[in-house]
């Protein structure tokens, strides 16, 4: 455990009857880090966020905040604030009621109290809104009013459970930017939950990512994209072709590896000789062209124009499934374009391809 | 098409009529200037209201009935207030029968559970009175209390009370600044409907209350003296007036707590 290691999980597990939610989760989260936990529905997110929060107690495991064990204390002894996924706005309280709820123990003066709400409300950029019922807001205004109410208690740490899962595309992708932004001006650890492995990417500093209650891997975004450690994670972030290799021999840090009908190549990785490996390539890496030595033949099955990009399905002899590629529309489009039936040659630049273990 | 609607147009006009028509007689005859009841009618009166307020024996039954009613309306939702968070809250295992076996009270005739009860009483040598019409009334008001709060509990968002929680609150705290304030309509109309249950009540009343008289069994008694059947139908008109009131209240605070919107705070 590092020492700016301020939310420490550690080798926490929940059952629920014979549904294991949470497998031995072990994760450290940094202070003043954005921290997603991303994975399919159903993988013990929000159940592993409430395990932090206290609404749920692990079966084993430990849970530490600032090294201080947590794990049996209840919610109101915790130095974290939730925003819930259905917000849980109070409906019989006002914008200002609602804000002002969690200060009632601080007994501050009348006029410090009416302070830290406005400005909450000037931060979420709802001033005026006060007055208002809770019923009387729209969804990206119940979702700053649940996240003002949170933060004005200046918690060490925010726990959002899918917290732009009800708003609509535009909206959700403004909120991102604004969270984002409000996250590094307040300087609070955010705990983020998130089915949406874009809104992952481009809001983190790390990313735990899971899946049937497993972390798979910790890492941040370049890393989780450029070197996801197995397949479903690659699988899970953004799109990826799969090539069965083996390794035939070793040459210092890099293996010889028979990928079949991609030839032979070397990369630098762990696998030992004999050993089957699983080869990753992002369609994005591959680059096409008419002619090329050194590279590798097919013939376009399918082909997409996207504006600023073109995706293609590139049938290659002796390979089961069609190379997905993806190109930047950076050039004249007549020298770019590739039709069905073309024969094109795939290269891609050394390191692109990622050795992963077979499972 | 048309020919169908207006027979059913019809049909409701006689249903309500059959309704109400004998209920409004009590009004009518009790502004009737004449002992009597009939047509035609002689004149128009308060002297049955007066004279039904100087007897001192009504404000007694009346002042009974109101312990009584009050009592039970309290009791009972008080005892239906934890039953029905359960029920609603947690998977209670049984829950469903449960709920089955606690509304049973309701179509049990009332004169086998008020015979049952006082069986009950004389074997345990409880002495008959208010507080035993009172205890018999908890009994039969219980499951109209549980089934008016079970309705309001249902589609209570569990995570507004853990929100609380989260927000620095403990359990019981949370209870008053969140549980109460939102299950409140549910708790005012299980006490009008448990009270009015209550002081409707003749029969388990007639069997437990001993010497003392509640207002039903107090009309039931007067019934046998011709003179002052005008002075009860004064009474019956006072009690169906202030009935109304109570429903239509205890039903306008069920929808308006149902409709959140209208449910406002002033800033702190
Ligand atoms: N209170 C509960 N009782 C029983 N099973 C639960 C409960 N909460 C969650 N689960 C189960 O645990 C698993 C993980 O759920 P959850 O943490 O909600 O996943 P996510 O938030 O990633 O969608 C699911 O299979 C879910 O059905
Ligand atoms: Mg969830």
């Amino acid at each position: 455990m590092s020492d700016e290691t301020y939310l420490n999980i550690d080798h926490v597990t929940k059952r629920f009857g014979k549904v294991l939610a949470v497998n031995d989760a072990q994760i450290a989260i940094r202070r003043g880090e954005f921290f997603s936990l991303l994975g399919p529905s159903g993988c013990g997110k929000t159940t592993l966020l409430r395990m932090i929060a206290g609404f749920e107690f692990p079966d084993a495991g430990e849970i530490y905040f600032e090294g201080m064990r947590m794990t049996d204390e209840p919610p109101h002894m915790r130095p974290s604030n939730m925003v819930f996924q259905s917000y849980a706005i109070f409906p019989h309280l006002n914008v200002f009621n609602n804000i002002a709820y969690g200060l009632r123990r601080e007994r501050l003066a009348r006029a410090e109290l009416q302070r830290r709400v406005e400005d909450a409300l000037v931060m979420i950029k709802l001033d005026g809104f006060g007055p208002r019922g809770a019923n009387e807001l729209s969804g990206g205004q119940r979702q700053r009013v649940a996240l003002a109410r949170a933060l004005v208690r200046r918690p060490k740490v925010l726990l959002l459970d899918e917290p732009l899962g009800a708003l609509d595309r535009r909206l959700r992708e403004a909120m991102q930017i604004e969270l984002r932004a409000l996250q590094k001006s307040v300087g609070i650890t955010f705990v983020f939950v998130t089915h949406d492995q874009e809104e992952a990417l481009s809001m983190s500093d790390r990313i735990a990512v899971m899946s049937a209650g497993q972390v798979l891997q910790i890492a941040s975004p370049r890393e989780l994209y450029e070197a996801p450690n197995c397949r479903e994670v690659a699988d899970f972030i953004g799109q990826m072709n799969f090539f069965d290799g083996k390794v035939t021999g070793r040459d210092g840090g890099m293996a010889r590896i028979d990928a079949g009908a991609l030839g032979m190549m070397e990369i630098e990785t762990g696998a030992s000789t004999g050993a089957s490996v699983l080869l990753a390539l992002r369609p994005e890496k591959i680059a096409l062209s008419a002619a090329a030595t050194n590279s590798v033949k097919g013939t376009v099955m399918a082909a997409a124009y996207l504006g600023e990009r073109s995706h293609y399905n590139i049938d290659v002899p002796g390979l089961n499934e069609p190379v997905s590629v993806a190109t930047q529309n950076v050039g004249k489009i007549a020298s770019q374009g590739h039709e069905p039936g073309d024969t094109v040659h795939m290269t891609w630049p050394p390191g692109a391809l990622v050795v992963l273990p077979r499972d | 098409m048309r020919s169908q609607g207006a027979g059913l147009f019809a049909y409701a006009i006689v249903y309500l009529a059959f309704l109400y028509v004998p209920v409004l007689f009590l009004p009518l005859f009790s502004f009737n200037n004449s002992m009597f009841i009939a047509f035609p009618l002689s004149g128009f009166t308060t002297q049955w209201y007066s004279q039904m307020w100087a007897d001192a024996a009504v404000s007694h039954a009346l002042f009974n009935s109101l312990k009584v009613g009050a009592a039970a309306a309290l009791v009972s939702t008080m005892l239906a207030i934890p039953a029905a968070r359960a029920l609603t809250r947690y998977r209670v295992p049984g829950g469903a029968s449960m709920l089955a076996f606690v509304n049973l009270p309701l179509f049990i005739p009332e004169i086998v559970l008020g015979i049952s009860l006082l069986i009950l009483l004389n074997a345990t040598a409880i002495p008959l009175s208010l507080l035993t019409v009172a205890l018999g009334h908890i009994v039969v008001c219980v499951p109209f209390a549980i089934t008016v709060l079970v309705s309001r509990f249902e589609g209570f968002d569990k995570s507004l009370e853990e929100a609380s929680l989260d927000l620095g609150e403990n359990g019981w705290m949370t209870f008053w600044r969140v549980t109460f304030p939102l299950a409140l309509p549910g708790i005012v109309s299980s006490l009008l409907l448990s009270f009015m249950v209550s002081f409707d009540d003749f029969l388990i009343a007639y069997f437990l209350a001993g010497s003392d008289v509640t207002l039903p069994i107090y009309i039931w008694g007067q019934l046998r003296f011709p003179y002052k059947l005008p002075s009860v139908l004064a009474l019956g008109a006072f009690i169906l007036f202030v009935s109304t009131v109570l429903v239509v209240f205890a039903e306008w605070v069920r929808s308006r707590g149902l409709d959140h919107r209208k449910h406002k705070m002033v800033g702190a």
